[in-house]
């Protein structure tokens, strides 16, 4: 089962299958569909566009079975099975939502959320920080139908800059454990104690830098409660303005990783990695998630600059600069010739700079005295 | 890369050589782990026990600047065991035989004696590559930062074209590229020999094309690379113009770099921030950033990918494409006449080979690899199918050459330099980020713990590095990541500009520095 094909299963139209593979068909809700072999009973329903509700599931990970919200009815077994778990096989008849089935989860809903200490956390905790809250709404679930002990116990010692460790909203879904082992492959994030005592840690319980963790920000991404939350995101928290995420392209290494630009008003506040990105299926590094706010840091330049007499560089407007570099330019081809003029493109910059500077050398002196900085 | 991302999770065989890829393509190396995990065999060869070697199956940890000794005496066992894959050979290449002859002299022992790993160890990594079904090949600049960068990069093709490793799912010859467009900047043609898609500026049918184009006399030979022009700074060259670089701290041999720049009569620089290279410029305009600004990039597997302006510029920052027009539309250049991005990269596709079915509204959702010969043409994630662009794969019988310095008694250690997690190339972007300085406070020297201790020095200790062309100082970090005799250091901080030290050499086809080689003396220094 590779993470890629369940990614696709999201988006693919319902009847699309894989090609050469055996067309198999199971009853879904009365209907007869087609499935193929190895997809689960989830993966059929979901790709059916069943609203199955999930908490441990992410189509990244390997099935886990945890949180039991995604049981259906099959027909035949004596109590409902967990979809994202079992198999889909043919002749199989299943039904999604039930009354009893609903009932079910609702029930289940509220004994997860009595262990919290709140479900209403902000969205600039993470990219899936709202699906407890979202499903906890759908279900009208009762938040405080059981009373008891909270479980979980937030480490907020850990003074990170970048990954809040609020354990106090911890479901124990061990999505954060399987995705730093499953896909980011570094099994930084353990388990210690069993049942309610159950604790997301790191090895020696200490802080996440004198772990193996290298800030990735899987962890928190995945988080279904924002009991992982992104630190620096969570700097915009209260402020003025609605949050509107802009897809573009992570600008540093040449993996290039997709990214939604999560946006308040003018300011960028956070990165969240896009889960159907070509080239990172929703994985990024410590830089593509945490190192955005040079965009909007106070050093940067804000007008242009020219050196005049005093041998200092002074803000200047716009077309006296571009005048001064032309003239500059123009005065070299005239003394020098065309060969005295250089220009040296950026890696860093879109096609469009240095397909504009090649054009101006070539175009504009007749040379190919042109190049980028790849040599070094 | 010759194949796509995806391709990382199939093959059998994984051969990683000079890519510190989990620090310096950290979301690459979560597949390559994703493959290992799935049972690959991972062979990784660097001089340092970085992560990857940590993983790896079979690490060989060769003397820096010896990676063509290695690959020569794979390719030997791997003749010597037949696993050459015959048809292949016979059906897609050219000059195997006098290869094949060229490599009876380069025996596995040979090879140890020169890049130090054992003969046994490249024995079993030739036989591994050799049976994999498939194996794939991974490096980054470890193998191209050298004197004999083009004869590494050739070496790698001989072993792939020997046993059929390219041009089929899992398999290739795969270059992780490092900047986020650097693979764009050369396909729109920022380079001196090539046009847009790389036309060969030297082809009569290229040029014609391009003079027609532009309506003027062009020149029909190649430019000269920066490196050389840099040389001739202030003599033939009088002005420049440098767009998003800080060349002053990223290039080798620092104080050659800034001399130059200082030479000239004229110098534009375009740039986010102020840097030790916009120091000596004579205009700076300040560019949008990348959150600023609607444009095209593309990934190291040729993937053509929009980029989306999510806020307002600062201030009154402009798009580079905006810049450059406006600075040509002064000189009276003409076909300057742009409004958007889109229109710039429409016009580049138009005369692009490899973009010819792209456009702008095409690309929305980044689903095209180059190769895009025409309209309604999927897309190529894989190169070299059914044949090689000019023909046949050709065999390169390549030899062994020293670095340009070896160690001596005066400059006894080797350094070689690098990236690291959390720092992106000179900090200018990383150093302003919050939180960056908590993983990644400053700059030190790995140096192996019993180096540390027979030089006087302590873990936390301040040294003098020095070499031929200058001296920093830095703080010692006492590592078994470094092997003993050899020393690393990134050239991220300019308060430790490690640049000023590299430089030894370049390529003598790419220019391009030997900057993963570099000896050096250290001395203990007061801080």
């Amino acid at each position: 089962m590779t993470p890629p094909t369940h990614l696709q299963n999201k988006q693919s139209d319902p009847d699309s299958k894989p090609q050469g593979q055996e067309t198999l068909t199971l009853t879904l809700d009365g209907e007869e569909v087609t499935f193929f072999a190895g997809e689960t009973i989830y993966e059929v329903a979901e790709r059916h566009r069943k609203e199955v509700p999930t908490l441990c599931y992410d189509p990244r990970l390997e099935p886990f079975g945890a949180c039991r919200l995604c049981v259906v009815e099959l027909e035949g077994a004596r109590n409902p099975v967990a979809s994202c778990t079992t198999q889909a096989q043919p002749g199989m008849s299943i039904k999604t939502k039930t009354p009893a089935i609903e009932e079910h989860r609702k029930v289940l809903l509220e004994m997860v959320v009595s262990e919290n200490d709140g479900i209403e956390v902000d969205p600039l905790r993470g990219y899936a920080s709202q699906e407890l809250s979202t499903l906890v709404d759908r279900y009208g679930a009762d938040t405080g139908r059981f009373q008891g002990a909270q479980s979980g116990c937030s480490k907020f010692e850990d003074d990170n800059p970048f990954i809040l460790r609020d354990y106090n909203k911890c479901i124990s879904c061990y999505r954060c454990v399987r995705v730093c082992a499953e896909q980011e492959g570094d099994y930084a994030i353990s388990i210690k104690g069993r049942g309610f005592e159950t604790q997301i840690t790191t090895e020696f319980d200490g802080l996440l830098k004198d772990s193996a963790c290298t800030f990735c920000g899987q962890c928190v991404q995945t988080c279904p409660t924002g009991a992982l939350a992104d630190r620096k995101a969570l700097r915009a928290e209260g402020q003025d303005g609605e949050l509107q995420k802009t897809r573009t392209i992570c600008t540093y290494c040449g993996v290039g990783c997709s990214v939604d630009l999560v946006t308040q008003e003018d300011r960028l506040v956070a990165v969240q990695p896009a889960m159907d990105g070509p080239a990172n299926e929703g994985a990024l590094c410590v830089k593509g998630q945490f190192a955005f706010d040079f965009v909007q840091n106070p050093d940067r330049l804000k007008k242009p600059l020219i050196r005049r007499e005093d041998g200092e560089l002074h803000e200047a407007e716009w077309e006296e600069a571009l005048q001064r570099a032309a003239d500059g330019f123009l005065k070299a081809l005239d003394e020098h010739g065309r060969h005295s003029v250089y220009a040296i493109a950026s890696g860093r910059a879109p096609s469009e700079a240095a397909y504009t500077l090649q054009k101006w050398i070539r175009s504009g002196f007749g040379t190919n005295y042109i190049d980028n900085c790849s040599r070094a | 890369m010759s194949n796509p991302l995806v391709d990382m999770e199939k093959p059998d065989v994984i051969f990683c050589i000079g890519t510190n890829m989990t620090e310096c393509h950290p979301v690459a190396a979560t597949r390559l782990k994703r493959a290992i995990a799935k049972g690959a065999k991972l062979i990784v060869a660097d001089p340092r026990r970085i992560d990857l070697a940590e993983m790896a199956d079979l690490y060989l940890p060769l003397t820096v600047g010896t990676d063509v000794a290695l690959l020569l005496g794979m390719a030997h066992v791997i003749q010597r065991e037949g696993l050459v894959d015959q048809s292949f050979v016979e059906n897609r290449t050219r000059d195997a035989e006098d290869f094949f002859k060229h490599l009876g002299e380069f025996t596995p022992k040979w090879a140890q004696s020169i890049c130090g790993v054992p003969a046994e160890d490249i024995e079993k990594a030739a036989l591994w590559y050799g049976q994999g079904q498939p194996s794939a090949i991974y490096y980054t600049l470890g193998i191209t930062e050298h004197i004999c960068g083009v004869d590494n990069v050739k070496s790698l093709c001989n072993l792939a074209l020997m046993t059929g490793n390219i041009g089929k799912e899992g398999s290739g010859i795969n270059p992780m590229r490092g900047q986020n467009n650097v693979q764009g900047c050369g396909d729109a043609g920022g380079l001196p020999n090539n046009y847009p898609g790389f036309q060969a500026v030297t082809k009569p049918e290229h040029q014609e094309k391009f003079e027609k184009h532009y309506g003027r006399d062009i020149d029909l030979e190649n430019g000269i690379t920066k490196v050389t022009a840099f040389d001739q700074c202030g003599d033939g060259i009088r002005a420049m113009l440098i767009d998003g670089e800080n060349t002053v701290v990223s290039d080798p041999d620092r104080n050659h770099c800034q001399h130059a720049l200082e030479s000239l009569d004229h110098l534009v620089v375009i740039d986010l921030f102020m840097n030790e290279t916009t120091e000596l410029a004579d205009v700076v305009f300040p560019a949008t950033s990348w959150a600023e600004t609607d444009g095209v990039c593309t990934n190291t597997e040729r993937r053509v990918q929009r980029l989306r302006a999510a806020v307002p510029p600062v201030g009154e920052a402009k798009p580079d494409w905006w810049i450059i027009s406006q600075i040509a539309q002064r000189m009276n250049i003409p076909g300057f006449e742009f409004s958007s991005a889109k229109e710039v990269f429409n016009e580049l596709c138009s005369l692009s080979p490899l973009y010819q079915g792209l456009d702008w509204d095409l690309i929305d959702k980044g689903e095209y690899q180059w190769p895009v010969p025409y309209k309604g043409h999927p897309g190529t994630p894989t190169l070299h199918q059914e044949k090689f662009e000019n023909g046949r794969g050709i065999f390169t019988k390549v030899v062994y050459r020293d670095p340009a310095e070896t160690i001596s008694e005066d400059f006894p250690i080797w350094l070689t330099t690098g990236r690291r997690l959390q720092s992106y190339h000179t900090h200018t972007q990383t150093g302003r980020s919050a939180g960056i300085d908590y993983l990644l406070p400053g700059e030190s020297l790995e140096i192996h713990p019993e180096d540390v201790m027979s030089l006087g020095l302590k873990d936390g200790d301040w040294c003098l590095l020095s070499s031929q062309r200058g001296s920093v100082k830095i703080r010692v970090e006492a590592t078994a990541r470094s092997p003993k005799g050899t020393v690393f250091s990134s050239f991220s901080f300019s308060d430790v500009p490690v640049n000023v030290l590299t430089g030894s050499g370049y390529d003598p086809v790419t220019q391009t520095a030997e900057l993963k080689v570099c000896p050096v003396r250290i001395e203990p220094v007061k801080s």
